[in-house]
């Protein structure tokens, strides 16, 4: 039978990470794209890293970290009674980290995009660097603010190997869509699993074409020079 | 008095340029700075505005110093009181030509000043207008403005006409005019226009690889 708790868990986890990178992204995308720090390569690299490492990589080495047998998953479990294995904050953790590319490239590119000269002309203006960057540079790149929101929740609606790693198959608790539809799957409900993934399909699209829209409608209605 | 020796070395397309710079001049002159592409004009007012910085540098004005690299000391370019306008216009495409004028303003005071200086330039009406929907002229003529908005002690022109026609220049050199006149600003211009500097100033500095070779009168040098 089709279950709801999926769905609700998915949309939870896609939202608060989103809500969770785009604040931490913000610093550290402006960081990336103005900073003269030699060594930025360095952080560049690591950020990317989810990009190119299997999902079960990240997820194996989360699981050890978090686990209460290890340093930090002690210490967690001591201090602030927080358990992160196999929970849903220890997904949200997961996926904040397997996410973070996707949200801080869109937004290092929409930082990038803006001219110089505007920043000048702020500065020269008497204003401060947080406010010309909630004025000026926010403003004027909603678009990869878009973006990397949308990217960042259907990242995040589509993960399965860190999760399935991190969480487990624990129902309401972390049996997301995606490992709803990998258990379907292995009882043989092939119809349920179907049921499942046309859902997600059918989302993703959505979105993505809604996103597509907007960016085009956005574009059409500024010119910048 | 305005005065700065500036020295850094710059690196363009044509290879390796010595800046070295020593310059002196009396409040409310405006000077011309004429010279080849990459002879270093814009680095010059980029680092009055604080914008860039010197290998080695002494910059004062009125009393006030702003950059004294061997005592360590260095003014942000929020801290130093100048009005800039660059080639490219630089108006915030998500604000209207009032919301950049009233950006320019601190801490939203003076405006009485935002709108006499919006009627000097004829664009009351347009006001609500963002800067997509305005002409080259119109966008430039918004930028002095804002320029204009924070009082500056020196006014630093990078190329300001230099995207514009001819019918267009003519019409800005006599808003810039008017505006150096009205609020008795000290006034830096880079320009490549021999005809514009001679209208503009009265005192003319070329810069060649680096250093000024030329400080008098335009029409002395251009004849």
């Amino acid at each position: 039978m089709l279950e709801t708790a999926p769905f609700y868990l998915t949309f939870k986890l896609a939202l608060l990470t989103t809500v969770l990178l785009f604040i931490l992204s913000i610093p550290l995308a402006y960081w990336l794209a103005f900073s003269r720090f030699r060594v930025k390569f360095m952080v560049e690299a690591l950020v990317s890293l989810p990009l190119v490492l299997p999902p079960t990589v990240l997820g194996f080495y989360l699981l050890l970290a978090f686990s209460p047998e290890n340093a930090l998953g002690e210490f967690l479990e001591r201090y602030f009674d927080l358990r992160l294995v196999f929970t849903f904050p220890g997904l949200v953790i997961a996926s904040v980290i397997y996410s973070l590319p996707f949200m801080v490239q869109p937004l290092k590119s929409g930082f990038t995009s803006i001219p110089k000269a505007w920043l000048d002309a702020a500065y020269t203006m008497g204003k401060s660097r947080r406010v010309t960057l909630r004025k000026v540079l926010l403003p004027n790149m909603r678009n990869a603010m878009l973006t990397g929101s949308v990217l960042t929740f259907a990242h995040t609606v589509g993960e399965f190997g860190v999760i399935l790693m991190v969480g487990g198959n624990i129902p309401e608790e972390t049996r997301v869509i995606s490992v709803a539809i990998y258990n379907e799957v292995e009882a043989m409900n092939y119809a349920l699993a179907n049921t499942y993934s046309l859902i997600l399909v059918g989302f993703s699209f959505l979105v993505l074409m809604g996103t597509y829209f907007i960016n085009h409608q956005k574009n059409s209605l500024l010119s910048y020079d | 008095m305005i005065e700065f020796q500036l020295a850094k070395k710059l690196t363009g397309a044509g290879g390796d340029i010595a800046l070295q710079v020593d310059c002196r001049l009396q409040p409310g002159e405006m000077v011309g700075i004429y010279g080849p592409s990459g002879a270093g004009k814009s680095s010059i007012l980029r680092m009055l505005a604080g914008l860039m910085s010197p290998d080695k540098g002494f910059i004062q004005v009125g009393g006030e110093v702003w950059m004294d690299t061997k005592n360590g000391v260095s003014l942000r370019p929020q801290q130093r009181h100048i009005g800039m306008v660059f080639q490219e216009y630089s108006l915030f495409p998500n604000m209207t030509v009032l919301q950049n004028l009233e950006f320019a303003l601190e801490g939203g005071r003076d405006k009485a000043l935002l709108w006499e200086i919006l009627e000097i330039i004829g664009m009351r009406e347009l006001a609500g207008q963002r800067p997509y929907l305005l002409s080259g002229g119109q966008k430039q003529r918004v930028a002095l403005a804002r320029a204009m908005l924070r009082r500056p002690k020196l006014l630093l022109l990078d190329e300001p006409l230099s995207a514009l026609d001819r019918e267009m220049r003519k019409n800005l050199q006599s808003y810039i005019l008017r505006f150096h006149r009205d609020f008795q600003l000290t006034t830096l211009i880079v320009s490549h226009d021999a005809a514009e500097i001679s209208r503009l100033t009265e005192r003319l500095w070329v810069l060649e690889n680096g250093t000024f070779v030329y400080d008098g009168a335009p029409k002395a040098y251009f004849i």
